[in-house]
């Protein structure tokens, strides 16, 4: 069973996505639950909140167990911020699980968010099709380690990107019909 | 000579408006603290607020003080917006089209057209679809959640009765609003119009909650929220995230609260968690019984 983070966020819309895409999935907001999962992801949210109830829990170890035993992780935006290595705007304390810098808010505050047609896509494994993504309060892919695989760009910027089995989208793909990005998700397999 | 037939755009399915929606989407779970300086910015962000919502004065004092309740200064919101990476909320006044503008112009994430300030126009509320920022409003019943929503707002609060620490208006609205949903979703839809018509609501949002049993915006709580239980109640009653306003600033220990409230909006499910953070909290808002305000102290009776 997947689990969806349910700390804070909208693990709701997430749950909602994996159920029209027939994954069974559930919510968790302990190390145990995290643990007992066969595939996690941490939703959109607010990272700063994320962090502050995650103090003391065991959490962001037993995600990190999840990622380490090669079962699929998928974060969105507040998601992709903990998985990074490093986040900037201002500089905070992540997972470390994709070698990439973030940086928050960095296209503006939410009069700046908004719905984008993606066409700079990885087509082997998106298709051709453009990809519709919500930006919402977004942060910036500001660099990626080579060894990450760029799936998608907009204007340039990486904006979601896989190594091995962890996935992570600064867009909001539970908040569209579109299921491309749960299946990059589910087909996330460990590099080693 | 053509006839075109009806055809009816609707704003809610613009790509803006699910921009709206989705901010309030991610704030899901989470907890708004009231703050009127960076500083009580800064602590409600170390605490885990989901957001802040900035404001001249918390509403103990606006009722304490009296006067005319505005938009917050300028300043203030512009101190607030650089001292936090949160999203950043503002009240306007019911109907106050310019101080909404001026906090677009600000570029805030969020506008609260708020019941707690004074209101500025008796009858009418801002046409919400035409600004760019998402707007959350109060709503003490269906009819009134509906006709906000109607205007464009992308959230809805349930209003209970702010700066008094006294939760039970906040229950009495939050069952309200449950019950009316679900008597909706009981109705034939030959008894739809006549639903709208009771309401007082648009005919096709009152629809759309009698297939879905829901709103069609997210649905949170706030007024007289103090202590972590009254969160968690709010939460079992199905509000979706809360609002707290005097209750972390007008107690003893306002940083230790703040959290002790973000954790139990979370785990609201979880009584041990619950107890385990009310613990040691030191005194609470002292706050006033809601039952012995006259009905023109009360502030849920604005906005129409």
């Amino acid at each position: 069973m997947i689990g969806v983070l349910a700390l804070q966020g909208d693990f709701e819309a997430h749950l909602d996505a994996l159920g029209r895409a027939g994954v069974a999935a559930r919510e968790v907001r302990d190390a145990e639950e995290v643990l007992a999962s066969t595939g996690l992801v941490i939703p959109g949210g607010e990272s700063t909140t994320f962090r502050r109830l995650m103090e003391g829990t065991g959490i962001e170890e037993a995600i990190r167990a999840v990622a380490g035993r090669g079962d699929p992780v998928l974060g969105t935006c507040a998601g992709a911020i903990l998985l990074a290595r490093d986040v900037e705007g201002p500089r905070a304390a992540s997972l470390g699980l994709l070698p990439m810098t973030v940086v928050r808010n960095a296209y503006g505050r939410q009069l700046d968010s908004a719905v984008v047609r993606l066409t700079d896509l990885a087509r082997g494994v998106l298709g051709g099709e453009s990809l519709e993504a919500v930006f919402i309060r977004a942060p910036r892919i500001a660099s990626v380690d080579p060894s990450v695989e760029i799936l998608a760009r907009r204007d340039g910027d990486p904006v979601l990107v896989r190594q091995g089995n962890v996935t992570a989208a600064t867009f909001h793909p539970e908040l569209t019909e579109d299921r491309r990005v749960v299946d990059v998700f589910l087909s996330g397999r460990a590099s080693t | 000579m053509t006839t075109t037939g009806l055809r009816i755009t609707s704003p809610f399915s613009s790509d803006e408006f699910r921009v709206k929606v989705g901010l309030a989407e991610m704030l899901k779970g989470g907890v708004i603290m009231d703050v009127v300086n960076a500083d009580q910015a800064k602590l409600a962000e170390d605490a885990g607020a989901a957001a802040v919502m900035a404001l001249e004065r918390v509403p103990a004092d606006i009722r304490r003080d009296g006067g005319v309740a505005r938009m917050s200064p300028v300043s203030k919101i512009r101190e607030i917006e650089a001292a936090v990476s949160i999203p950043v909320m503002a009240k306007c006044r019911i109907g106050h089209l310019a101080e909404a503008r001026v906090l677009e112009a600000l570029a805030v994430d969020f506008i609260d057209e708020s019941e707690v300030l004074t209101p500025a126009d008796e009858e009418n509320h801002v046409y919400k679809h035409d600004f760019k920022v998402p707007f959350v409003c109060g709503c003490r019943n269906l009819g009134e959640a509906l006709r906000r929503i109607g205007e464009g707002a992308a959230m809805i609060r349930t209003k209970g009765e702010a700066g008094t620490g006294d939760i039970v208006h906040a229950v009495r609205h939050l069952r309200e609003v449950a019950r009316q949903m679900k008597s909706l979703t009981l109705l034939t839809k030959d008894e739809w119009m006549a639903a709208a018509k009771n309401l007082q609501a648009p005919f096709e949002l009152v629809v759309w909650v009698a297939e879905h049993g829901r709103l069609p915006v997210p649905n949170f709580a706030a007024g007289g929220i103090a202590t972590p239980a009254d969160a968690a109640l709010c939460r079992m009653l199905g509000a979706e995230a809360v609002f707290v306003g005097s209750g972390i600033f007008k107690s003893s220990d306002p940083a230790k609260r703040a959290r002790a409230i973000v954790e139990a909006t979370t785990h609201f499910l979880d009584p041990a968690r619950i107890a385990k953070a009310s613990e040691d909290l030191g005194e609470g808002m002292k706050g006033i019984e809601a039952a012995k305000l006259a009905e023109g102290d009360l502030l849920q009776t604005r906005g129409w």
